[in-house]
């Protein structure tokens, strides 16, 4: 079996290659050599999906359910992340003005009820994410509108032609969410794949017993011959850390794949001593301060960026990062990512000095010119222990010391997410939940309210929209990188919101878990093919 | 007695009605949709109008008393409709996880009962004594820690002395006995610990205070035996008030176990309340609620009849 790799965007340069790279993939040499075949994989799932349709999907619940039974065109190579390579593609090819993307398929290639795949099915897949049909969602709509035709000129040719450059489109082609269908299945039902699965993924489904557990089983007629390694797996659904940690401890689970707390891996490593694995890795996550600006007093600039300025992220990150998920400080850009703006160049923008108390002092200054000394209002946060709570209860303290008084409300999501879209909260905590680093998805967030409904300070900014229309579009690498910095600037000045802290990922497995790779995205390496069990 | 019966289910109707109302227009007053939280809960960038075509899809568009008068028709047609969050059935929902809750609300009864009964009636009859003193350090033992610190305690015992856990997924005691019962049989202990001493607390005090019946004292004036005294004519007469608390206690079981359902990761109707409130899923919190509402209407019917069979002085007919 081959099929060929090459990194897309580490820089814009490999977008503008033409052909495919060519490295050669061969699944024997790719192996480790002692590699064990058989058994059966347990792993932990922390909440449960409520549908198998990834295209209608935005949690991890779906990917870990649902990503081992189906294969996507591209897929992030986690070893080398963020570069993509082939999934079901044997090559591809990237216009030089980056309208058309030309992928050839691998050949045999089957889906699990038999029938061959074809650029037809590719064509049906991207029809339904670009533009869904009645009754079907798809997430996934907004990202893909920049597509303006899908061609197939022959069985295994796929090609898409452009509306408008999209320089991250190859990234996106890689997003672990565009499972491919089979044509035949959404023309009886668009709707099919929210309840039945046919992909052509490694393993085949079993069964789904609803609040228990979701298992698969071997694809013995996979296309990359030799995987997968194991029988089968079965995603065990644990809804409560305490439970998850006793089955990871108790050897009834040997993984949980999205992650845990430091209070959680420290009970782990102490009683599990060196039959646990653990992994780390700064995650694509992040807690936003989001101030709303159609209320008062913050729709004053100077209030805004005084609370901002009240914020120590850098002892925070000390302490929260001991007792939860957070961890790293970072502007729009996760931290350590080819477009993360260098610590040097963070510490000048507002909120992000070292020197708290002259930030404090300026914070002071700015609300007492704005005629709120004694400012008072409400933080809205999500019920969720970990880490809204400590954000919270953080943020409560960080502004208390500049004389704000702040009440903290937590909710359940759903009343937390109507109060923020009705625009009822002064001041919330947001999340930004990105599978990858580009920053065609993490910087959307900030776009006007109208552009953006999920910007929660509803702000309305045509210079942001500008900078991120224009980066979105621009080829060179360094000139997008300075569109970025210029957007974070703008958007720090402004101070509509800001990311608080970026979550860090803690992923612990049994040592006898083998093959599964971390990477910052619990959305990312769900497949399980190259996974094995050294017991 | 079947014309009180059949009087008592025929009450049931206005009172599950009652129910119906209240959860229905009661659920509505609550901010938020399942819509919001199924497309944007984990910050999905999804448009409003996607949104509204999903509330539409979903009926969630009509107004309020259209949705209600859905519901009821459905009702009627014992459809409780489909989960809003999974577009499954909502007894297909209820169903996978009812199996379960009732097993242990079964496994929890018979422990407290089989425990109760004789704890309650020694600590009665041998009032004072050491083994009244061990009967009520139990039992206050019982009613003080929660249930589900009792079952973390279990499992972190099983687990640092044994290094073993229960199953963590069910299988039906038809499929597979032992499976099931190595799995149930914690947190039946968890619960029917707590469970036991409310009803052993309950038939001591009853049992004192039926040993002070005059009834009790001529039974023995006769010199009718005393195991027979204590059998027939008093512990019958106490058994009455721990029917009840029984009775209300395993309806409270099927859906109140939360947290011990969370401990033991059990697939239980506890843990699918809470999941289906945090959600928003308002079909299925309807069909739950009807359900347990249910539950207690029945079971109460059933302790109104079985006071009838211990207490030959109750006749409904008359």
């Amino acid at each position: 079996m081959t099929t060929t790799r090459r990194t897309a965007l580490k820089g814009l340069a490999g977008a503008f290659a033409l052909g495919a790279g060519g490295v050669h993939w061969d699944v024997a040499q790719a192996q480790p050599a002692a590699v064990k075949r058989g058994g059966t994989l347990n792993f932990a799932i922390s909440a449960e999906a409520p549908h198998y349709d990834p295209h209608a999907s935005d949690t991890y619940a779906t990917l870990h359910l649902a990503a081992p039974f189906y294969s996507t065109l591209l897929r992030f190579n986690l070893a080398k992340f963020p570069a993509v390579e082939g999934d079901l593609v044997q090559s591809w090819t990237v216009a030089p003005d980056l309208m058309t993307y030309t992928f050839k398929l691998l050949p045999d290639v089957k889906f699990h009820s038999g029938d061959t795949l074809t650029s037809a099915d590719v064509k049906a897949t991207y029809d339904r994410l670009r533009n869904p049909p009645q009754g079907v969602v798809s997430t996934r709509k907004a990202t893909f509108s920049d597509i303006g035709t899908i061609e197939t000129p022959d069985p295994l040719t796929v090609v898409f032609k452009m509306k408008a450059v999209n320089a991250a489109m190859l990234e996106h082609f890689a997003s672990p969410w565009n499972t491919i269908y089979a044509a035949k299945d959404l023309a009886t039902d668009p709707a099919s794949p929210r309840t039945k699965i046919n992909g052509t993924g490694p393993f085949t489904f079993v069964e789904h017993v609803k609040g228990s557990h979701v298992a698969g089983k071997k694809n013995d007629n996979y296309f990359k011959k030799g995987l997968p390694y194991l029988d089968g797996w079965k995603g065990i659904f644990t809804l409560q850390a305490a439970a998850m940690l006793n089955a990871v401890q108790g050897g009834q689970v040997l993984g949980e794949f999205r992650g845990i707390s430091p209070a959680e891996r420290d009970r782990l490593v102490q009683t599990m001593g060196d039959k646990i694995r653990i992994e780390e890795s700064s995650w694509t996550l992040n807690l936003l301060v989001c101030f709303n600006v159609d209320k008062k007093p913050f729709d004053d600039v100077r209030v805004r960026k005084a609370l901002l300025l009240a914020i120590d992220r850098w002892g925070g990150s000390t302490g929260l990062s001991r007792i939860s998920t957070l961890r790293s400080v970072g502007g729009v850009v996760r931290p350590g990512s080819p477009f993360a703006t260098p610590e040097a160049e963070l510490v000048k923008l507002p909120g992000f000095s070292k020197n708290i108390a002259a930030s404090r002092a300026e914070a002071k200054k700015l609300l007492a010119d704005a005629g709120h000394p004694n400012l008072k209002f409400t933080l809205w946060n999500r019920n969720l222990a970990m880490p809204y709570t400590p954000a919270g209860i953080f943020l409560v303290d960080q502004w208390r010391q500049i004389g704000v008084e702040v009440e903290h409300k937590q909710s359940d999501t759903g009343a937390y997410l109507a109060t923020m879209n009705a625009g009822n909260h002064d001041v919330a905590i947001d999340f930004s939940n990105l599978f990858m680093d580009d920053t065609s998805l993490g910087l959307a967030k900030y776009l006007s309210v109208s552009r953006a409904p999920e910007n929660r300070s509803r702000s309305k900014d045509e210079q942001l929209d500008k900078l991120f229309d224009d980066h979105m579009r621009e080829r060179d690498p360094e000139k997008r990188k300075a569109l970025i910095r210029a957007f974070e600037k703008r958007l720090f000045e402004q101070a509509y919101q800001q990311p608080l802290l970026w979550w860090h990922r803690i992923v612990p497995t049994h040592k006898v878990l083998m093959g599964w790779q971390m990477s910052p995205s619990h959305n990312l390496g769900a497949q399980l093919e190259g996974v094995w069990l050294n017991a | 007695m079947l014309r009180y019966t059949v009087n008592r289910v025929l009450l049931m109707i206005p009172t599950l009605l009652g129910v119906a109302v209240l959860v229905f227009f009661l659920l509505r007053i609550v901010p938020g949709d399942v819509v919001e939280i199924k497309l944007r809960g984990d910050g999905g960038n999804v448009s409003q109008e996607t949104i509204e075509m999903e509330r539409k899809r979903l009926g969630l568009d009509k107004p309020f008393v259209s949705q209600f008068g859905d519901w009821m028709i459905g009702m009627a047609k014992l459809d409780l409709g489909k989960s809003m969050w999974t577009e499954r059935p909502v007894v297909e929902e209820i169903a996978v996880r009812l199996e379960l809750s009732l097993q242990v609300a079964l496994m929890a009864t018979l422990i407290a009962v089989l425990l109760a009964v004789p704890m309650g009636t020694m600590a009665a009859l041998f009032r004072d004594t050491w083994i009244d003193y061990v009967v009520r350090i139990v039992t206050i033992g019982g009613l003080s820690i929660p249930s589900f610190w009792f079952g973390m305690l279990i499992m972190l015992t099983l687990l640092a002395f044994f290094n073993w856990l229960p199953p963590i997924t069910f299988t039906p005691i038809y499929v597979d006995p032992i499976a099931n019962l190595t799995q149930l049989i914690w947190p039946a202990m968890a619960v029917g610990y707590r469970y036991c001493a409310v009803v052993a607390r309950m038939i001591r005090s009853s049992l004192l205070e039926v040993l002070n019946e005059d009834y009790i004292r001529t039974a023995r004036a006769k010199g009718v035996y005393e195991k027979l005294v204590i059998s027939r004519h008093a512990l019958r007469n106490a058994l009455l008030p721990a029917i009840t608390v029984i009775g209300l206690e395993f309806t409270f079981l099927i859906g109140g176990l939360v947290v011990t359902e969370q401990v033991f990761n059990l697939n239980g109707i506890g843990q699918l309340f809470v999941q289906s409130i945090s959600r928003n899923d308002f079909t299925l919190i309807q069909g739950m609620v009807m359900l347990i509402a249910a539950f207690y209407v029945f079971v109460n019917l059933l302790i109104d009849l079985l006071y009838a069979v211990f207490d030959p002085r109750i006749r409904y007919d008359t």
